[in-house]
């Protein structure tokens, strides 16, 4: 290795394709795991200028994406910084209580608060909607979500001033939870779309959710979930919308939930089986002791050209002799790996070396046999295998 | 070094090619460091000659090409290439016949390859490697998932043999990612890397074959349990904990 690598040219990297490089990490950094990300890139680069360059344009997108939630200062509340909220790149409405936070993205901090400006905020007409809306969601979110925060901003309309024009929502629900210390990090980003078509007299409800959690104690292992809704429902008062719409959201996301819960459940038995079983299709661990016998046989067989499948296949003592595979060893007792090894060394061992031997040159067969006998030689098998013991 | 493999441990299971390379570009000085540390998924050749498929590692390279251990040829060609002694040759052909059992017994399908190497310490290594494809357009038998693969990298040093005995170090590597996409789920993606190892004194009388089979399929169960159990269940717990299911919510809010 060392030699190849004094034979390559030294490529230096030029300082883009570093700062590409570095927000490259930083992007993919786990939801709440940026600064970790950063500290090691830091380590990695030994370059501050092309670091700094790199957070600056890549904190700012993660934080949009990411829709993290900062505190304002002076207790005047959390603002969720998002792409629906952005006034400028550090400036995002918080329209609930009508302010704008100055926000700094590389530290994710909110450094002040203003007033917002009329023209930032929504007509009169349009904050009736947008605060029923509000207060149903935050109901929602403060039952459903531990540590939930909730925005609904305006992104199309705002200045409609009465009925006869269409206008636009983005309900934004977002949670996280975050224990480095445990090496577990996970957060839960939904983004509604509500598009209020005055001329059909419809809601148009898009929904996007996206959950993610990170486990890395001693491995590296992520659930990337996501999924997008699509829903209606008519245009009412402000008040009769809000409902409408908080319960089609709550009717969604609680049946998403579900349906990972289900994804879960099916794992283990189903969807990682397709991956690999947990014990062998002849549901006992495979028979390594007999793979000394296994190679000789071959050997012989070679010699004696008796290597095709059918000479044995034909011969009705081999399928007897699959039936008495021993079940009793198969059950998924902690001590199977003992119980094995214990009929191992019993004196019995004759026809079970035969078995597996059978069982390891014919796998296939094997499965077909064992499912046949599945239920019906279950009884008679452990009756044979508790008797082989003494 | 440390906070290269710090960055590894962070990114996204799925992205670790990337960011291997990314991290091999920045830090050309540390590549066989990290070469030597990080496992990336696993690639497959074919051998014409023997009609069957390879695994391509670091074990079975030598310059740019890579030995098939069903003809023990290089490809593409190789001059003065590596081989392991006859010996050894004899037990490495042994092995890859049974491995191959093992792995359909156990993954009904997949690929897989066996290579072996003396070291200097007049023991031998030995790496066994499984990949998967368990989709539903590769080997996966009941169609549950859109995506799905599965390398396993399981390599073992045979000590030399004293007294009988024999000492074995194993160390296991299972890289996997599976997408299911189904209603009313969605886009459903687990993925992620553990690697551990196993040591063991052992008695040479059954072989060492024997020997390195049951450790390498013992530790492979349990990783696999981990994953199963440990790793995604905590993946789930943490999605619980974000949003609870609403039963719980209910017995927290009676009213409501």
């Amino acid at each position: 290795m060392a030699d190849e690598e004094d034979e390559l040219p030294e490529t230096e990297l030029s300082y883009d394709q570093k700062k590409e490089i570095a927000k490259w990490f930083l992007l993919n950094a786990p939801a709440g795991e940026i600064n970790y990300v950063a500290k090691d890139l830091k380590a990695v680069l030994s370059d501050e200028e092309v670091y700094n360059e790199a957070a600056m344009e890549a904190f700012p997108v993660y934080n949009k994406s990411h829709m993290i939630c900062l505190e304002m200062p002076n207790r005047a509340g959390d603002v969720i910084v998002s792409s629906y909220s952005e006034i400028t790149e550090n400036e995002y409405l918080d329209p609930r209580t009508a302010q704008v936070a100055i926000v700094d993205h590389v530290q994710q901090i909110c450094t002040k608060v203003r007033p917002a400006d009329d023209e930032e905020l929504a007509s009169s007409y349009i904050e009736e909607f947008r605060c029923a809306l509000d207060a149903e969601i935050q109901r929602y979110v403060s039952e459903s979500y531990p540590k939930g925060v909730s925005a609904v901003n305006c992104v199309k309309g705002k200045d409609v001033d009465g009925p006869g024009t269409d206008f636009e929502f983005v309900v934004i629900i977002t949670a996280r939870k975050l224990s480095p210390q445990n090496f577990c990090n996970g957060s839960w980003r939904s983004v509604w779309n509500i598009d209020f078509q005055d001329e059909s007299q419809v809601l148009d409800i898009k929904g996007k959710l996206q959950v993610g959690a990170h486990y890395f104690e001693e491995g590296n292992v992520e659930l990337d979930a996501k999924k997008e809704f699509q829903d209606s429902t008519i245009f009412q008062s402000a008040d009769d919308c809000a409902i409408a719409i908080a319960n089609i959201i709550r009717h969604h996301e609680t049946e998403y939930l579900a349906a990972l819960e289900v994804a879960y459940s099916k794992l283990p038995d189903n969807t990682f089986k397709d991956l690999r079983r947990k014990l062998p299709v002849t549901r006992t661990l495979f028979p390594w002791q007999n793979t000394l016998q296994f190679s000789l046989t071959r050997e012989v067989e070679k010699e004696l050209g008796l290597g095709n499948v059918e000479s044995l296949e034909k011969k009705p003592f081999a399928n007897n002799l699959v039936h008495l595979v021993p079940k009793a060893i198969t059950h998924t007792s902690a001590d199977k790996y003992l119980d094995f090894r214990k009929v191992q060394k019993s004196s019995d061992a004759g026809n079970r070396t035969r078995v597996s031997w059978v069982k390891a040159r014919y796998p296939n067969r094997w499965t077909t046999s064992e499912l046949l006998n599945d239920q019906t030689q279950h009884s008679k098998t452990t009756n044979l295998y508790l008797g082989g013991i003494p | 070094m440390e906070a290269a493999l710090g960055l590894l441990r962070r990114m996204p299971p799925k992205q670790s090619e990337t960011a291997l390379s990314a991290l091999l570009s920045l830090l050309p000085q540390h590549s066989s460091d990290l070469l030597s540390q990080v496992d990336l998924p696993l690639q497959v050749l074919r051998d014409a000659e023997s009609r069957k498929d390879f695994i391509l590692c670091e074990y079975n390279r030598d310059a740019d090409s890579y030995r098939s251990p069903w003809s023990n040829k290089y490809h593409p060609p190789l001059e003065d290439a590596l081989y392991p002694s006859s010996e050894l040759r004899k037990l490495e052909v042994e092995a890859n016949d049974i491995f191959a059992i093992y792995r359909d017994q156990y993954y009904e399908g997949g690929i897989s390859s066996v290579y072996m190497w003396e070291d200097d310490n007049e023991g031998f290594v030995a790496c066994f490697l499984i990949k998967k494809d368990g989709s539903k357009s590769g080997h996966g038998r009941r169609g549950c998932l859109e995506e799905g693969a599965w390398d396993a990298i399981h390599v073992i040093q045979v000590g030399p043999e004293e007294e009988e005995m024999a000492h074995y170090c194993l160390t296991s590597t299972i890289m996997l990612s599976l997408t299911t996409d189904d209603e009313p789920s969605g886009k459903f993606g687990l993925s992620g890397s553990i690697r551990r190892q196993m040591k063991m004194e052992l008695a040479v009388a059954e072989g060492h074959l024997c020997n390195m089979g049951r450790m390498i399929e013992e530790l492979e169960g349990k990783l696999r349990n981990s994953l199963d159990q440990v790793y995604f269940g905590k993946t789930r717990e943490m999605v619980c904990t974000l949003r609870p299911p609403a039963e719980i919510v209910q017995m927290r809010l009676p009213d409501s």
